[in-house]
């Protein structure tokens, strides 16, 4: 293990000795080839010329008013694909195809990794098979079909809860069997190193854009800055550039039920483990058998967080709190109507964060949510829990 | 000091049989009476596997096998609980399979302490490769249990070379590029990695996965294997007799007298 595979305690490469191999092959490769300029170039062009990149970092004139203080909104949901996903399967899929493998295994929650992952496949060349857990699929359809449209292969998963976690159970079984060929695209700052690092990486390009368009707008850093996190990338992405500056962030969990009930805060419900790989904060029994999460939000529905998230809780540099699946589609509706924008249920919980921790700031504090992924999946869902509400 | 399993390997001078079941598979009595069948149709040595909800080692069978004794509340001290019950009956040599999390949760230091006082003679933890062991391994020392280590087909020849530094017991080669699961046939890597390893060691070296058949023990006992490991073979019958509802001990017992006969013919 070399020292840079741990966010303070965190993260680690618990994995079976036959991955091993691989893991030291993808670390060589992030070494190398990620840095070069052949890669670069590459990125550059796919995010730029394919992706739409950069996003808008667009400026909220209704919720400024109705909050009281300066609220943007990093417009991820206007990248190709949906979501910022893409972002990270660009990265990842091009640096499979410089690494010779010809076929790419992905996971899926929300399905829009998924959609990411055959996204990429189809424009680099590469085989595309996507695991996903039959739950999801029943609530993510449209995304199921998109991927189909794509060219991808959709592998439903029976064990377990059926979701996130079994579909990563079993992209980590095909990956020990056919790692010759096959590049895990993992979708999220999870797992073993040195996945947390590259994806963060990967999505790093949202904090930078960030950085940039409010020195111009604003002429200075934002007061605050909220994203959802269930293994986290979107958060990693936004907050990395930031870390040492004097700025406020916060994570959204998904607090379910709430944190009494059923939920997925891992962070704030949770306790250290092992699972998928890493060293991370788990929802688990005290006898460590990690237990079912739950959110209304296919995406942030996993008992685990990113390695690195659990490092900047217990040091206190995020502050998490966990918004409801309630809060969540209250305020899904309420970017819809206040901003004419459709967020992704997952997006909706940082939404529903940042009103709360907006309250009492002073007008001209700035206040940047990262609207992670656009709402088009969700609507079928939000439309029946709405009505089950009423 | 010589361990229970450093010592079965010695006494015996020819291929051990080792056979896998899952703990509290379909419950904790029938745990108990189907580890004393194993020990009965000649086992040599047992290795008890500790279910996690999340095994990305382990193929369809042992998943399974974990869901349905995790279901009838197996956990951690009901796990050390059956190792005592085992322990009081016989002497044989027993292992511990299980994950990291399952470790971790209770301390390290405090499950290799609790397990050997059950009276366990070696652990294998399956997604705690080389770079995470040390605190593994040093608990293991301190406790006085054989820390039981993994080779793969994808080890490099420098990787074995630091595995088996911090090995004892014996050696598990992973014979299969995947999960636990029954297989066909035997690659010809396997043999190769079995022949590359012995080498390199004068542990004992045991292959697992993908092993069910008499032709299968034959050809790794030819190949100089010091064992063989049984384990989606064996939980499959447990799960075909619950599912109706009769005893499984008499189709594993014929399954270990058959495959002991083909470890022995050598």
């Amino acid at each position: 293990m070399t020292s840079s595979s741990r966010f303070g305690p965190y993260g680690g490469q618990f994995v079976p000795e036959s991955l091993m191999g691989a893991l030291d092959e993808l670390e060589e490769a992030y070494r190398t080839i990620v840095p070069s300029e052949e890669f670069r170039k590459e990125m550059e062009y796919y995010l730029r010329e394919y992706a739409g990149r950069p996003t808008p970092l667009t400026f909220c004139r209704n919720m400024s008013e109705d909050l009281s203080c300066r609220v943007y909104l990093k417009r991820e949901d206007l990248l190709h694909s949906g979501a910022h996903k893409l972002n990270n399967a660009l990265g990842q899929a091009l640096l499979a195809k410089l690494m010779g493998k010809k076929r790419i295994i992905a996971e899926t929650g929300a399905g829009q990794h998924g959609v990411a992952a055959a996204i990429a496949g189809a424009a680099l060349g590469l085989l595309v098979e996507v695991y996903m857990g039959d739950e999801d699929m029943e609530r993510q359809a449209l995304n199921v079909a998109r991927m189909r449209m794509l060219g991808a292969t959709v592998i439903p998963v029976h064990s377990g809860s059926r979701t996130l976690k079994d579909a990563i159970n079993e992209a980590l079984r095909d990956w020990v069997t056919n790692v010759h060929n096959t590049h895990y695209l993992i979708g999220s700052v999870v797992g073993p190193h040195p996945f947390p690092s590259l994806v963060r990486d990967f999505q790093t390009v949202i904090g930078n854009e960030i950085r940039d368009q409010v020195m111009i707008k604003e002429g200075h850093l934002p007061d605050a800055m909220v994203a959802c996190v269930g293994g986290g990338s979107n958060a990693i992405g936004m907050f990395s550039p930031f870390l040492d500056d004097p700025v406020e962030l916060f994570g959204a969990e998904a607090g379910g039920e709430g944190l009494a009930g059923r939920h997925g805060a891992t962070l704030c419900g949770g306790k250290p483990g092992v699972l998928h790989g890493a060293y991370t904060y788990l929802i688990q029994d005290a006898f460590g058998q990690i237990l079912e999460s739950h959110s209304v939000s296919a995406g942030l529905d996993y008992p685990g967080v990113g390695p690195e998230h659990s490092f900047l809780r217990d040091n206190k540099r995020v502050n998490y709190e966990a918004v409801t699946d309630t809060e969540a589609i209250d305020s899904f509706l309420y970017l819809s109507r206040t901003e004419g924008i459709i967020p992704a249920l997952e997006s909706a919980h940082a939404v529903a964060l940042a009103r709360k921790i907006a309250l009492g700031r002073a007008n001209d504090d700035i206040l940047i949510i990262n609207l992670s992924g656009r709402g088009d999946k969700d609507i079928a869902q939000v439309a029946a829990f709405t009505g089950d509400c009423q | 000091m010589s361990s229970r399993i450093t010592g079965a390997f010695c006494a015996a001078g020819r291929p051990l049989l080792v056979a896998c079941t899952v703990a509290g598979d379909p419950s904790f009595d029938e745990s108990i009476s189907i580890i004393r069948e194993l020990v009965c149709s000649g086992t040599d040595i047992i290795e008890i596997v500790m279910p996690f909800s999340d095994p990305v080692a382990d193929g369809p069978v042992i998943q399974q096998a974990g869901a349905r004794a995790l279901a009838s509340g197996m956990n951690t001290d009901r796990l050390f609980e059956l190792i005592r019950e085992v322990r009081k009956e016989t002497e044989i040599p027993l292992l511990i399979m299980t994950y990291a999390n399952i470790v971790v949760q209770r301390g390290i230091e405090e499950f290799y302490r609790d397990a050997a006082r059950a009276g366990a003679d070696g652990i294998v933890v399956a997604d705690v490769p080389l770079e995470e062991a040390d605190p593994f391994c040093a608990a293991a020392g301190s406790a006085g249990i054989d820390p039981i280590l993994f080779v793969s087909q994808t080890t490099s020849p420098e990787r074995i070379e630091k595995i088996l530094s911090k090995a004892s017991g014996f050696v598990y080669l992973v014979a299969v590029m995947g999960v636990t699961g029954t297989r066909e046939e035997i690659s010809p890597e396997a043999i190769a990695l079995l022949k590359t390893v012995k080498e390199r060691t004068s542990l004992p070296v045991v292959p697992g996965f993908g092993i069910s058949t008499p032709e299968h023990v034959r050809r790794y006992a030819q190949a100089g294997a010091d064992g063989v490991i049984i384990g989606s073979a064996l939980v499959r019958i447990v799960g075909e007799y619950t599912s109706r509802k009769a005893g499984a001990e008499s189709g594993i017992g014929a399954l270990v007298k058959g495959l002991k006969i083909s470890a022995h013919e050598n």
